[in-house]
């Protein structure tokens, strides 16, 4: 009896039934992910990298490792988000009838609500947040972003939400009640468990990181620009940037304050979404909405940013329509707010509220279709050069096109009446972001590629991974349209009508194509990584390209910019080729850098340790670790020394080889 | 400023690289007061967020008090004056920032500490009176969406007090160097925001809510 009040004091409501050792798919998981991580660690340690990765790595401040770690981990976490993925369509295929298929419904809830939310919070974000955290201060001519510091701490906290999510997998288990947690399912009564507690301590660390990041961002925008860079000459990407970040900003500590106030409901028992005591639910599902399709546009712009690169680049023209462009885009951000509720038309909130939501979403159309006729401008009577990211282009265009289309289907709230919940919307919401944010983000990881690593990558693995995604999209979520218009739900396990099960075996099929997209995109990286030498970029412009990030070396030198490059107008890299432009040589100064520091890595982890702890009720662990963050981040303030400068020869030392190279090509 | 005008130059012989002057300072002057305004404006939403949520509950009593029955104003009074004095104090110690008196900082800082140790000890003794009358978190909607737009603003002033601490000692250990007049700037505007966000707890939340 002592004994076991001990252990609850110490361990929490963590226990050996905690663990899932009665699900055999959970622990060939598990014993695949201990022998993988065994050996990674195993490696890392034989080659003695620990030093390498903590100095070079994990503690930089530079914005360019931390957005190709960004990049890592969302490739990582896609792997997972895809498993979930295949594990769905291969329960929905063979669940029809008699057959119960191979998961239960506990175990199908789970993988669910992780598939969702690991693919927007755990791929998504990181992967649009990596590219602009790479791209976006090479594009305005700076040297880092306005905070490096807060933007390694921003870039752990990711990876420490991500950890948590991870957890669930093998220590207790995950939410079952969809990918934003929905109430009444995620509410103590009915989830008595520890899944919507990871869910919402994952999401709150996540979160932060995301907030913070975006903060650095947007003042990155705002006071790091070029000389002679005003706001109408920065490229699209770069406002993109802006204005998703502009979103983040605005949305996010939404998101925490109802993730917050439902953790007040679970943890200390307030009725803000309770069915009792004047408790609402329909006010979560408002906030989370309110953050959640502003959150659309906060992947998808950028990712329409990374298309207008593209596109000018590969047409060989000035973007069509810049001005037109940009106005679509901030006319998109501001009106992402006004559509929240046509993700619950059935709420029930009258006529006039549905009507106005409706019209307020069929109006978003309008800048979107603007952007698709300025590609298309922009390619018609260009030099198409059709190489990986311009066939990125043309199949998002396409693809995303009839995305854009069901969705002005859905916001017609009677026809929304009928396909609310119907697998309709989940073809129609996985169409836009795979054929919008997936394809967009593959483009910029081919057209980038080169800047961050320093050569190419292949051609034909990536030719491969190309046309699985494109036609795997189409082979698995067509039928899924087919079976939502005549009213299949989503979130099922099982069917009783035979005549659908062809349909969940052809997106089944679908799933498998998608997979060898996948593996030929790892594939890719590794033929690349082995061919590099053939496939090497020495001038750092190897796609011809008219921004600023092409005017460096590939890859950059840690300061980016041996001199701060002066614009003239839009494309200012174009504009210093077509004018004869010379790198200076002589004059060189030193410059100004901040130091590394291991105080976010530190920080993370011990939020982690804090959400672990709060999740399994280890209330001293949770005070200790709430403790030690407390006096970690004031130690740090503490610290003043937090920049040096690189010797002015040594600037020289690392220009010289470049100016040799230009001189000799003279 | 970045966008500033460009250097003079001509078509025959144009400048591509800024060759003279560095202009980029990490971390200092504007760029950190942009970016902790940028900061303040996403708490400020949180708060806009518990406000919204108190304003869609704040009739929903489920038999329970309402805030008629148990919000006393002369204290809410005391605590607002607290408070906006706190902000005033706060004030003085930034002109004498300025003008580069450290002591006169640190006994500002000192006052404006004080001033913030009042309104949350107030603050504490009108919580624990509530829940000691039976009018908890829990009680109803009502109850929860009040103890937790008003304990936010309180976790707030307390953070500020550990800020202010924190300040105090970098003070004494550095006296107002570059670093340190940026961080008490920030202080301060993140010192006022908690003011701003009184005031209209005071106005929605108490006023408000007697009136009802």
């Amino acid at each position: 009896m002592m004994s076991d009040h001990l252990l609850k004091t110490i361990f929490g409501r963590l226990s050996f039934e905690s663990f899932p050792i009665h699900e055999p798919i959970l622990l060939v998981t598990f014993a695949m992910v201990v022998i993988g991580g065994v050996g990674v660690l195993a490696a890392v340690t034989k080659f003695r990298l620990w030093g390498w990765l903590w100095r070079d790595w994990f503690t930089t401040v530079d914005h360019k490792k931390i957005g190709i770690m960004y990049m890592i981990l969302g490739i990582i976490m896609l792997l997972r988000g895809f498993a979930d993925a295949m594990m769905m369509r291969l329960q929905q295929a063979m669940a029809f009838g008699g057959n119960e298929g191979y998961l239960n419904a506990h175990h199908y809830d789970q993988i669910f609500t992780a598939h969702g939310t690991i693919m927007i919070f755990f791929v998504a974000i990181p992967l649009v947040v990596g590219l602009v955290n790479y791209v976006m201060p090479l594009q305005i001519g700076a040297r880092d972003v306005a905070f490096p510091f807060l933007n390694n701490f921003s870039f752990w906290l990711t990876v420490a939400g991500a950890l948590l999510v991870m957890v669930s997998l093998f220590v207790g288990e995950f939410s079952r009640a969809g990918w934003l947690n929905y109430v009444p399912v995620a509410n103590l009564q009915n989830s008595p468990d520890v899944g919507p507690d990871y869910y919402l301590w994952a999401l709150q660390i996540a979160g932060l990181g995301t907030l913070l990041s975006g903060i650095n961002m947007v003042t990155t925008i705002i006071k790091m620009r070029a000389p002679g860079m005003t706001m109408m000459k920065m490229p699209v990407f770069c406002w993109t940037a802006l204005c998703s970040n502009v979103l983040v900003v605005a949305i996010f500590p939404i998101l925490t304050a109802a993730f917050a106030m439902l953790m007040m409901d679970r943890y200390v028992g307030t009725n803000f979404f309770t069915n009792d005591l004047g408790g609402n639910p329909m006010m979560y599902w408002n906030l989370v909405w309110i953050w959640g399709h502003p959150e659309v546009y906060v992947l998808v712009l950028p990712v329409f940013g990374i298309f207008s690169e593209i596109t000018s680049t590969f047409s060989g023209k000035p973007l069509f329509g810049y001005s037109s462009m940009v106005y679509a885009t901030v006319v998109i951000t501001i009106l992402s707010f006004l559509v929240w509720l046509h993700h619950f038309f059935t709420m029930g909130s009258g006529a006039s509220v549905n009507s106005f939501f409706g019209i307020a979403t069929m109006v978003i159309s309008i800048p979107t279709g603007a952007k698709i006729f300025n590609w298309l401008f922009t390619m018609y009577r260009g030099n198409i050069r059709f190489e990986l990211p311009m066939m990125w282009v043309v199949a998002f265009m396409l693809t995303f096109t009839v995305g854009g289309m069901t969705g002005v289907l859905l916001a017609v709230p009677p026809a929304d009446f009928v396909l609310h919940n119907s697998l309709f919307l989940v073809a129609h919401f996985h169409n836009v972001i795979i054929g919008g944010v997936v394809f967009g983000l593959f483009a910029g990881m081919t057209y980038w590629f080169p800047k961050a690593f320093g050569f190419r990558l292949d051609p034909f693995w990536g030719k491969v991974s190309f046309w699985g995604w494109v036609v795997g999209y189409w082979v698995a979520w067509t039928p899924i349209y087919i079976v939502g218009l005549m009213g299949t739900t989503r979130r099922v396990r099982h069917f009783d009508d035979p005549s659908l099960q062809l349909w969940f075996i052809i997106a089944g099929i679908g799933v498998l194509i998608i997979a060898v997209g996948i593996a030929a995109f790892l594939i890719q990286i590794a033929v690349s990584i082995r061919n590099r030498e053939a496939l090497r970029d020495t001038t750092g412009d190897p796609w011809e390209g008219r921004t600023l990030e092409w005017s460096t070396t590939s890859p950059p030198p840690a300061y980016n910019f041996a001199f701060s490059p002066v614009v003239r107008g839009l494309d200012a890299w174009y504009d210093m080729k077509d004018r004869g432009h010379r790198l200076p040589d002589g004059g060189w100064r030193p410059i100004h850098m901040p130091r590394n520091t291991g105080a976010g890595v530190i920080l993370s982890g011990l939020a982690a340790v804090l959400g672990f702890a709060m999740v399994w009720y280890i209330w001293w662990l949770a005070a200790v670790s709430f403790v030690a963050i407390l006096a970690v981040s004031i130690g740090h303030t503490f610290n003043y020394d937090r920049d040096y400068y690189i010797p002015a020869d040594e600037v020289e030392k690392e220009e010289r080889p470049r100016l040799v190279a230009a001189g000799a090509g003279a | 400023m970045s966008a500033a005008a460009l250097p003079a130059s001509d078509a025959e012989n144009p400048t591509f690289y800024l060759v003279e002057e560095d202009d980029h300072h990490h971390g200092s002057g504007g760029g950190t007061m942009l970016g902790f305004w940028i900061y303040l404006m996403s708490d400020a939403l949180i708060f806009a967020t518990l406000f919204a949520t108190y304003g869609v509950l704040s009739t929903s009593y489920a038999g329970g008090p309402a805030p008629r029955q148990i919000f006393e104003l002369p204290l809410v009074a005391v605590n607002t004056a607290l408070l906006l004095f706190s902000s005033i104090t706060f004030g003085m110690g930034m002109i004498d920032m300025e003008a580069g008196r450290t002591r006169a900082v640190q006994l500002w800082l000192g006052v404006t500490a004080l001033f913030g140790l009042g309104f949350l000890s107030i603050e504490l003794y009108e919580f624990a009176t509530l829940i000691h009358e039976g009018a908890t978190p829990q009680t109803s909607a009502f109850l929860s969406a009040f103890f937790t737009l008003v304990g936010t603003h309180g976790l707030h002033v307390a953070v500020g007090l550990i800020w202010i601490a924190v300040m105090l000692v970098q003070v004494g250990q550095r006296g107002l160097s570059a670093d340190n007049k940026r961080r008490l700037m920030c202080l301060g505007m993140f010192w006022h925001l908690l003011d701003v966000v009184w005031i209209g707890v005071f106005t929605f939340v108490y006023l408000l809510g007697v009136l009802r």
